[in-house]
């Protein structure tokens, strides 16, 4: 028998209680065990960041993390964050810039640029490329990706809202 | 956005419907940034990719691949695979040959073209690493990986050919049956060739050479078939770009009756031409699903990508020069040579990218002179094909690179050398040396455009002042052609069943709504909303009453798919010409209606107008209305068709050629080997512009792709064949900081072949950005006497240049 082990953890606002496989990753647990699918699987080796989910407020990969090693902790994914609307000026801005063209880095970007915009409320377009560089983009060229956060970010400072 | 809740915004496909606000009515979509309704879902993590999708009892493929490059199939041990957890089947290739023939991938207009039959799964012998040589299918993906390392193989290492000298001398012969390593040549020469060359004043003459690299989608290949034994029928759910193609394919090597099979692509996660051929792993896919008679998925995990997703450009090319001291060029001389594994790749063969080179090269000058002699060899790497902007890259760097090696020695600015040689905007139609023919280009208007975009005397003299200063920055221009629309002279003639022609069928709905059926593909360019744009002008709706369908065969009409940048010209104009007869028949709907003259009739913003009189007569919802459920009232002979299907095929010319100009600026650190891309321009004449927005975006996202082949991307072979950097820790692709910021303008020449005048342009950026860095990095280097021609252009191959480093 595969060695398993009783996990709770709360995912996306509900506590969950699963016997995990041991080797499963946090990602293909959120996916095929909740049918989570809106993080994706690019690279699973921790490069491309398509599989960028919270996990306790900061940002991890959920291919290079275990997912009982979540167990007691709190998980949040692009769908759950999209319902609660703390992505919703990012996606707005995501929108009106194209900044998305096959959308399959997009939710691990939104999550990047996420913590980005609170971390880091004063970021210049230098430091807005060095935040978003663990996440691989193919078609967009990031330029659209740069405007969309930019935008958000003197929304912010302006203290105006989406 | 400001007065919705946020429970509306969470719900994005009602809160559109159900709004009581009446919609802003406005028309003349073509033109305006539109967002594309579909990011949407995207955006929330919605979509619907083929990994995201679940079947009841879907089981998981995973292959048992070749660990060496080259080598027979003594014995395969299945016994300790069969017994692992959760295996339903494991088989061999001659197991699966059974349900799926073999194909040959040759084209009857590539003259000679040779390649060997290829099975989906290697019988006998394996000729490349990472070939699939068995099949295991299980309940979970882990189980059927556990599995595939259960099995046992034995091998007989056969001899290896990795060197394209060495493959094209013909030493070892990688298939035996076809007498050498040659898949396909070609060579031609202009009447007056050896005598130009002999009269110029000035022969320039190198040696280019591109890094073998690949495509990279984030979503891996993935497919899921669904074979469903009651009614012999396979529904595929596919991450490919052909859904009608590749319906065609699945009927006939698995003997389906093609009404059978049925081909779904919902979020295609980026194709870039990697989606475009047929794999030898889904084809397999197919045939495990009709073998075990349940859904049967494989997607390839990222080192399989680097092992199996088709490569590219690895080409070594000689071009020579010819011009008059006068800076006139008379003439282009060149000898490339290409690898591309062992097999040509089905159905688009491997020919096509070397073809391309000799079709393209030189081709934005007014020369006369040309010869090219090409060479398409197999090798035991990973197979090569057609990957975004297909032997453009190759054919624009290696021509823009002697283009100003040439005006280097003849101490004349590139911008000024290039002005006096680019086709004079009013020389159309043209035909070109290699006999390739341009409806009307803009050479002339793009340059000009260009250097007054990017300041290009400003630059010229702050790099002036940085070189003083020791600051090394380069300038580097390149002109291009491209390939869009292509007619059935590309594939079809050749005997290929690839359409050409593309269809679009548009539905008034009973609410006035309107539905667009469209055979062009979506792969996240925007397919869907420029489509829903042309839609919009065309029957003359609110572009909110428009749902555009595509990526499926059994309700779109037949057609193409994405590629050769052929979607919104060709897509656009069935879309255009289908929504144009729409709009005529709901004006017979609504004369028959009103019992009026039709002729006093219009339509704009979703009603029907009195022409006269301005004054609104029948709203859609209500032409709808009595169209689908009271025709009882209206004259007897009367039967409204509020569905229309239209087709079009581009036939005037072979290609409909796109033309433009990139910049580069960069910064080259002469003690590390490191460059900095400071800054991209790129003017392009796509013809009509349907949506700026997206057309700078496409243009965005292929120079980066661009950058990435001059910049960092190559698949690195040991002579034995083996990829020594195939994981995205080893290859590495652009990210947000290797990137500059890229400007974007364009030049309109519709073209007059179609109504919309649209070109395509998806892969115009990918074209001419290596060429234009590698003239970048040379303009930097240049003082010091170094120059780079191999890309990618690495900080060792810098420093080597430089003397550095040996």
């Amino acid at each position: 028998m595969e060695h398993a082990l009783d996990t709770t953890l709360t995912v996306n606002g509900t506590v969950v209680r699963r016997r995990i496989p041991a080797r499963m990753h946090l990602i293909d647990f959120l996916r095929e065990e909740l049918g989570l699918t809106g993080s994706h699987v690019a690279c699973e080796h921790g490069v491309c960041g398509a599989c960028t989910v919270r996990v306790d407020g900061e940002i991890r990969r959920g291919c290079l993390m275990l997912a009982v090693q979540a167990d007691g902790k709190t998980v949040d994914t692009v769908e759950g964050l999209s319902d609660s609307g703390e992505l919703r000026e990012l996606q707005q801005a995501f929108h009106e810039k194209n900044a998305l063209q096959c959308g399959y880095c997009t939710p691990g970007m939104l999550l990047t640029a996420l913590e980005l915009v609170s971390h880091r409320p004063g970021a210049s377009r230098e430091e807005i490329r060095e935040y978003l560089s663990g996440n691989l983009c193919r078609c967009t060229g990031y330029q659209a990706i740069v405007d969309a956060v930019e935008t958000v970010l003197e929304l912010k400072r302006k203290g105006g809202h989406a | 956005m400001n007065d919705r809740t946020d429970i509306a915004l969470l719900v994005p496909v009602a809160e559109k419907p159900e709004a009581p606000a009446k919609p802003r009515v406005q028309t003349g979509y073509v033109g305006q940034s539109v967002p594309r309704a579909n990011a949407r879902r995207l955006l929330q993590g919605r979509g619907a990719f083929v990994d995201d999708l679940r079947f009841p009892r879907l089981a998981h493929a995973a292959f048992f691949r070749s660990p060496h490059a080259h080598a027979r199939i003594r014995r395969l041990e299945f016994k300790q695979a069969l017994r692992s957890p959760g295996v339903i089947a494991v088989f061999d290739g001659r197991a699966i040959a059974e349900y799926c023939t073999p194909w040959v991938a040759v084209l009857a207009h590539l003259k000679g073209i040779k390649s060997p039959p290829q099975h989906a799964v290697a019988i006998e012998r394996a000729c490349w690493q990472g070939e699939a040589v068995a099949a295991v299918v299980a309940e979970t993906r882990a189980q059927a990986e556990d599995a595939v390392a259960q099995i046992e193989a034995e091998w007989e290492e056969l001899p290896v050919v990795t060197d394209m000298d060495e493959a094209l001398a013909g030493r070892t012969v990688i298939h035996p049956d076809l007498g050498d390593n040659i898949c396909f040549s070609r060579s031609l020469e202009t009447e007056g060739f050896a005598d130009a060359f002999a009269k110029a004043d000035l022969v320039v003459e190198e040696t280019y050479g591109m890094g073998r690299h690949t495509g990279v989608t984030l979503e891996a290949r993935a497919i899921l078939a669904d074979y469903n034994a009651a009614e012999h029928s396979l529904t595929v759910y596919h991450a490919t770009q052909a859904p009608h193609m590749m319906q065609d394919v699945f009927s006939r090597h698995l003997n389906i009756p093609e009404a059978n099979v049925r081909v779904i692509c919902k979020d295609v996660g980026g194709s870039f031409g990697i989606k475009v051929h047929v794999y030898p792993d889904e084809m397999a896919t197919a045939a495990l699903s009709v073998m075990l008679r349940r859904p049967v998925k494989f997607v390839a995990d990222r080192l399989e990508s680097f092992l199996t997703d088709i490569h590219a450009r690895e080409h070594r090319a000689t071009v020579r020069l010819a011009c008059t001291r006068e800076g006139r060029i008379v003439g282009f001389d060149l000898d490339d040579l290409t690898a591309i594994g062992p097999y040509s790749v089905y159905p688009r063969t491997s020919g096509i990218e070397g073809n391309q080179v000799v079709n393209l090269t030189g081709g934005p000058y007014a020369h006369k002179a040309y010869r090219a002699k090409m060479n398409v060899v197999f090798t035991n790497k990973n197979v090569t094909c057609q990957y975004r902007a297909v032997g453009h890259p190759i054919a624009v760097a290696l021509t823009e690179g002697i283009v100003d090696l040439a005006a280097a020695r003849l101490g004349m600015d590139p911008a000024e050398f290039r002005r006096r040689n680019l086709i004079p905007d009013d020389a159309y139609p043209y035909t070109f040396p290699s006999g390739i023919k341009f409806e009307k280009l803009s050479h002339h208007r793009c340059l000009e455009k260009l250097l007054e975009l990017m300041d290009y005397r400003a630059l010229r003299e702050e790099q002036k002042g940085l070189r003083a200063k020791g600051v090394h920055r380069g300038i580097g221009l390149a002109a291009m052609i491209e390939v869009t629309n292509p007619s059935p002279a590309f594939y079809g003639v050749g005997g290929a069943r690839i359409s050409a022609q593309d269809g679009a069928t548009v539905r008034l709905e009973p609410t006035g709504m309107v539905t667009c059926l469209a055979s062009v593909t979506e792969q996240g360019q925007g397919t869907e909303a420029v489509f829903a744009q042309v839609c919009a002008d065309a029957v003359g709706v609110s572009i909110d009453k428009v749902r555009v369908i595509t990526g499926d065969t059994g309700t779109t009409p037949y057609g193409g798919g994405t590629w050769a940048s052929r979607g919104a010209g060709i897509g656009g104009e069935a879309v255009l010409q289908a929504g144009k007869a729409l709009r005529s028949n709901i004006l017979d709907l609504a004369a028959a209606i009103l019992n009026t003259d039709r002729n006093s009739l219009e339509v704009r913003a979703n009603a029907v107008y009195d022409k006269a009189s301005g004054e609104s007569r029948l709203p859609f919802s209500e032409v709808g209305r009595i169209g689908y459920f009271r025709p009882d009232t209206l004259p007897l002979k009367f039967q409204s068709e509020l569905t229309v299907t239209r087709h079009y095929t581009p036939r005037e010319y072979g290609f409909t050629f796109t033309n433009g100009i990139q910049a580069s600026l960069v910064e080259v650190d002469v003690e590390t080997g490191f460059v900095k891309l400071l800054k991209h321009w790129c003017v392009e004449d796509c013809g009509t512009v349907i949506n700026p927005m997206l057309v700078d975006e496409q243009i965005r996202g292929g120079i980066v792709q661009g950058i990435g082949a001059a910049m960092l991307e190559e698949c690195l072979y040991s002579a034995e064949g083996q990829l020594l950097n195939g994981s995205l820790a080893d290859y590495l692709v652009p990210m947000t900081g290797d990137t500059p910021d890229i400007e974007v303008a364009h030049v309109v020449t519709p073209t007059v072949q179609s109504e919309l005048g649209a070109k395509g342009v998806g892969e115009a950026g990918t074209a001419g950005a290596p060429g234009a860095v590698m003239n970048a990095i040379n303009d930097a280097l240049a003082p010091l006497g170094a120059r780079v021609t191999v890309q990618p252009f690495t900080p060792e191959r810098i420093l080597k240049a430089l003397g550095k480093v040996q």
